[in-house]
């Protein structure tokens, strides 16, 4: 039981996760758990999880469902006493862990978020088009193929409207110089990489 | 003091008096009943005018004024008058803004109220009859000397504070050097709070551990002219009273006799045995430690990292249990919080994070408190250099090799341990007070078995005697709970009952250095305060200034000593005859001996068995059939009667309250200068009601007097013989505990009575 209550984990967290310095200042009231509109869902509301990260829970943390549940309502931030920014914290863990291979297995925010960073990585923009077709379909493809119908409707509105070009599913337009767009983000990527420190 | 009584009466007009009273029948009963030649009246008695009125005829020979205006408690400034005899006639307050207003001139309401009036200036009349000016007893002298008693930084703080303001300091230190139980300290939490100029700054410049100042504050108490050091030095025997105490100090070198004005008693505290604490390893391995020991290493490892007491090797784990043997009801432990050692333990870790980045500090916690200026800021500080406080219960310290300590995260909700090379157990202080002098007493009141158990262990374990008081009433100063030295915690933290010895520091409540420091101020502004009036003959606090005193006729006293006994400040010694001695410039002026002297032989020139005995029997008792009640109420003047005054206010400013007409308040100094005689007169004069109200008399106590309130709640059950031998029911006598804000609460007590009497019907005994 060497690692518990150490300060390993808490300076890895520090060191990797946006504004991680923070989690040693959590005085532990739990405002924030009581604050945050799902937190009944959570596995380990936030003043749990900083209290994890101090006792040296590096591995329940990283592996928790929990804080991919965040929906940003921004709740806790506003009430902490201390004035940590608990739900910047929330998505810079769940940033490392993924960063780490650590996120649960089908995890939907996870998914979500993969899905949208793929859409966008494709034309240096979001093609709402695809995005908006593949969504439903995350939960299965009956499930997609209800939702599809079920608002058809709306979808013609949309091409009447001209809100909505189904050109787009060919492809799509891309931005102006989509490989140098590319290459900066690869870059920033190799770059983050680099300074994970453990 | 004339020995010729010249009477003199006022009645005020001013404030509505005028208006909803009939002045000219006030003026007669004055003049009738009152038996005063002259009485006059004054639109507005308190103005310039007024004042030079009165002025005049004391000027003239008037000995002896009946005023009757607005409350005691009112314009004092104005009716200042010290040479004379005076009594008044509460109008004002107590009768016009109590009661309901009405039309008509001649109603059932205007009738009672000004029957009520009437009373009160018979009272006030009857009250100045058996008053005369107080005036000092002769015994008072003037030692500007302080007694300060314990050399730690309490008592130096006290001893320089009284020195700068000119005040010559004996200081007496067990120690055989200054410092105290805080010489240790390798230094001291901060005394201020963060930078709070700087926007956004809560985080920046946040305070740090500093020189705890102990060596300074030393070297200016050793290089004060005004302060003579004695160390390695026991009090022998302190004797006297505020203004001309005596004490016998006895030092390795040989022996003193100081003559001092004031004592202060800085004793502090004694750490907490850890021995008693072999669950968390105490004793078992030197790794385990205290606060307190902890101290001593820091100093000697002076800024390198610290090591471990077993094998030298260099501290990388630290693990400090807070509440150990503290909070909790389990034989041999602390059943009180320190209040000191969270701040002392977050000081602590900040040692180990300073000397040494990498070494992890852990703080397990129940709550952590952090009082103090620095407080939250220095939490804040702990928090930044990556102390883990983590919130837990300790179950176990296991030491085999290395240390391990067992708890429950209550946070996370579960059962861990965490390894370290060092365990701290925050332990907290012990009071270094003498003996209780009641000790003995308390085995003797106890109510069951178990209680005289723990009383008569409390009696034998006694420590030694500190102050060696040459009082009947006891070696050293009173105690409250778990041996902390009384102290009046609410309204006079320094005041202790024993007049002229105030208690500062942890020896009075468990405290830090800084409130130690700060308490060691106030006791040393009380005790100047102390022999300047002691000086004059005049009382300390609360009745501060009053030159009145007890005395008694030596022919009618049975030499029960009942008064030496229940003086709550030890006041009284008996002479070789048992005849009771009043040192005055001990008494505080209650008349709580007043109250218990069963043969009526003590009083004081203008408060005593007549001053209040002659007010209740003078006024008019209708007879049964008229269906006017009377209800007595003795007020204690402290609580209780300004609680009504405010009332009257507050029914002034138009708030929905008023005070039956049958009522007439008297107030009393304390409920403990009660005598039962004013009680089985009053029933026997045909009052229907009384009811005593005075202040809270528990453990939380707020009776300025300390135990006033408790003697009388304790008198009071002997009333029910008397209303036995009366044929009386026993709910026309009530004892009620009224706190000053019971604004609203008060009147509806006495109004209560009014109801219950309808109920029960009148007292037979009307003549």
């Amino acid at each position: 039981m060497t690692e518990n209550y150490r300060n390993r984990f808490l300076r890895e967290v520090e060191a990797n996760v946006e504004q991680g310095e923070w989690v040693k200042m959590c005085i532990q009231c739990g405002a924030c758990s009581g604050s945050c509109p799902l937190g009944k869902f959570w596995d380990h509301p936030p003043q749990e999880i900083f209290m994890m990260i101090r006792a040296g829970k590096r591995r329940e943390v990283l592996t928790t469902d929990a804080m991919w549940l965040c929906t940003s309502c921004y709740n806790c931030n506003v009430r902490c006493p201390r004035g940590l920014p608990i739900t910047h914290i929330m998505h810079g863990l769940a940033h490392y862990a993924k960063r780490q291979g650590l996120v649960p297995a089908n995890q939907p925010t996870a998914k979500f978020a993969r899905k949208f960073w793929d859409n966008l990585m494709t034309k240096g923009r979001v093609n709402e088009l695809k995005l908006g077709l593949s969504l439903p379909f995350l939960n299965g493809f009956g499930q997609g193929l209800k939702v599809a119908m079920k608002n058809q409707k709306l979808g013609m509105s949309m091409l009447k409207a001209r809100r909505m070009n189904p050109m787009e599913i060919l492809g799509g337009h891309a931005i102006k110089d989509l490989s140098g767009f590319q290459k900066a983000i690869k870059k920033a990527e190799e770059l983050e990489n680099t300074r994970v420190v453990s | 003091m004339a020995d010729e009584k010249t009477f003199a009466g006022y009645i005020c007009t001013g404030c509505g008096i005028g208006e909803r009273l009939d002045v000219g029948q006030l003026e007669t009963t004055a003049k009738r009943d009152g038996k005063l030649a002259e009485v006059r009246q004054h639109p507005m008695l308190c103005s310039q005018e007024g004042v030079k009125l009165i002025q005049g005829d004391i000027a003239a020979g008037a000995t002896h004024i009946m005023l009757a205006a607005c409350s005691r408690r009112a314009k004092v400034e104005a009716f200042d008058f010290p040479d004379v005899a005076l009594s008044r006639a509460n109008l004002r307050e107590g009768v016009i803004w109590l009661r309901p207003q009405t039309d008509e001139r001649h109603d059932h309401n205007q009738e009672t109220t000004q029957e009520m009036a009437d009373d009160y200036i018979r009272m006030a009349c009857a009250e100045v009859k058996y008053m005369n000016p107080p005036a000092p007893s002769g015994e008072q002298a003037l030692d500007k000397t302080l007694l300060v008693v314990g050399g730690g930084m309490t008592g130096m703080t006290a001893a320089i504070e009284a020195a700068r303001a000119d005040y010559p300091v004996q200081l007496v230190a067990e120690e055989a050097e200054l410092g105290g139980v805080w010489k240790d300290l390798y230094k001291r939490v901060p005394f201020q709070a963060a930078a709070r100029d700087i926007p956004n700054g809560r985080d920046l410049d946040l305070p740090r551990p500093e020189d705890p100042g102990v060596a300074a504050l030393a070297a200016e108490v050793a290089a004060s002219d005004r302060i003579s050091v004695h160390l390695g030095a026991k009090i022998a025997k302190t004797s006297g009273a505020p203004g001309r105490f005596s004490v016998d100090i006895r030092t390795d070198g040989g022996a003193l006799t100081a003559n001092v004005g004031a004592i202060i008693q800085a004793s502090d505290y004694k750490p907490y045995d850890a021995n008693q604490l072999p669950e968390l390893a105490y004793g078992k391995t030197p790794d385990v430690i205290t606060n307190f020991e902890l101290e001593r290493l820091a100093k000697k490892a002076a800024g390198r990292p610290i090591e471990r007491p077993s094998d030298g090797k260099e501290v990388q784990s630290v693990a400090f249990i807070q509440c150990a043997g503290q909070r909790s009801d389990k034989p041999g432990h602390l059943p009180y919080c320190s209040g000191f050692c969270c701040t002392e333990s977050i000081k602590q870790a900040i040692y180990f994070k300073d000397q040494n980045p990498g070494c992890d500090a852990t703080i397990l916690f129940d709550d952590l408190r952090t009082p103090g200026a620095a407080g939250e800021d220095f939490y804040r500080s702990g928090q930044q250099a990556r102390i883990t406080f983590a919130k837990g219960q300790v179950s176990e310290v296991i030491a085999d090799g290395g240390l391990t300590v067992r708890f429950k995260d209550l946070i996370l909700d579960e059962d861990t341990e965490i390894d370290c090379d060092l365990v701290v157990l925050a332990t907290g202080q012990v009071p270094n007070a003498g003996p209780d002098p009641y000790a003995q007493l308390a085995v003797a009141k106890a109510e069951d078995a178990a209680e005289q158990a723990r009383a008569q262990a409390l009696l034998e374990n006694a420590p030694p005697a500190i102050l060696n008081l040459d009082y009947r009433q006891g070696a050293d100063l009173p105690q409250l709970k778990h041996g902390f030295v009384d102290s009046h915690f609410i309204c006079f933290p320094y005041e202790t009952r024993r007049t002229g010895i105030y208690a500062a520091g942890p020896v009075r409540r468990p405290m830090d250095l800084q409130q130690a420091m700060e308490d060691a101020v106030g006791a040393a502004m009380k005790a100047i305060q102390a022999v300047e009036n002691a000086g004059q003959g005049r009382a300390v606090h609360p009745r501060v200034g009053d030159l009145s005193y007890p005395g008694f006729r030596k022919e009618g006293c049975t030499q029960c000593q009942r008064c030496a006994v229940e003086c709550p400040f030890g006041a009284i010694d008996e002479d070789e005859a048992n005849y009771p001695r009043f040192n005055e410039s001990r008494c505080r002026r209650c008349g709580t001996c007043l109250g218990a002297c069963p043969v009526r032989v003590i009083s004081f020139e203008n408060y005593s068995i007549d001053t209040v005995g002659q007010q209740l029997k003078n006024l008019e008792i209708p007879d049964e059939f008229e269906e006017k009640p009377r209800i007595l109420v003795l007020a204690c003047e402290n609580d209780a009667y300004p609680a009504l005054d405010m009332a009257a206010q507050a029914a002034n400013a138009g708030t929905e309250l008023e005070l039956t007409p049958w009522a007439r308040v008297i107030p009393v100094r304390c409920l403990g200068s009660v005598n039962l005689s004013w009680i089985t007169d009053a029933l026997s004069n045909g009052y229907d009601g009384i009811i005593l109200m005075g202040c809270r008399r528990d453990d939380d106590y707020q009776c300025h007097f300390v135990r006033g309130s408790a003697l009388a709640a304790e008198r009071m059950r002997q009333v029910g013989d008397t209303l036995q031998l009366l044929n009386l029911e026993p709910e026309r006598v009530a004892i009620h505990e009224v706190a000053i804000t019971d604004i609203q609460r008060a009147p509806r007590l006495i109004n209560a009575m009014a109801h219950t009497l309808d109920k029960i019907g009148m007292s037979p005994f009307k003549f």
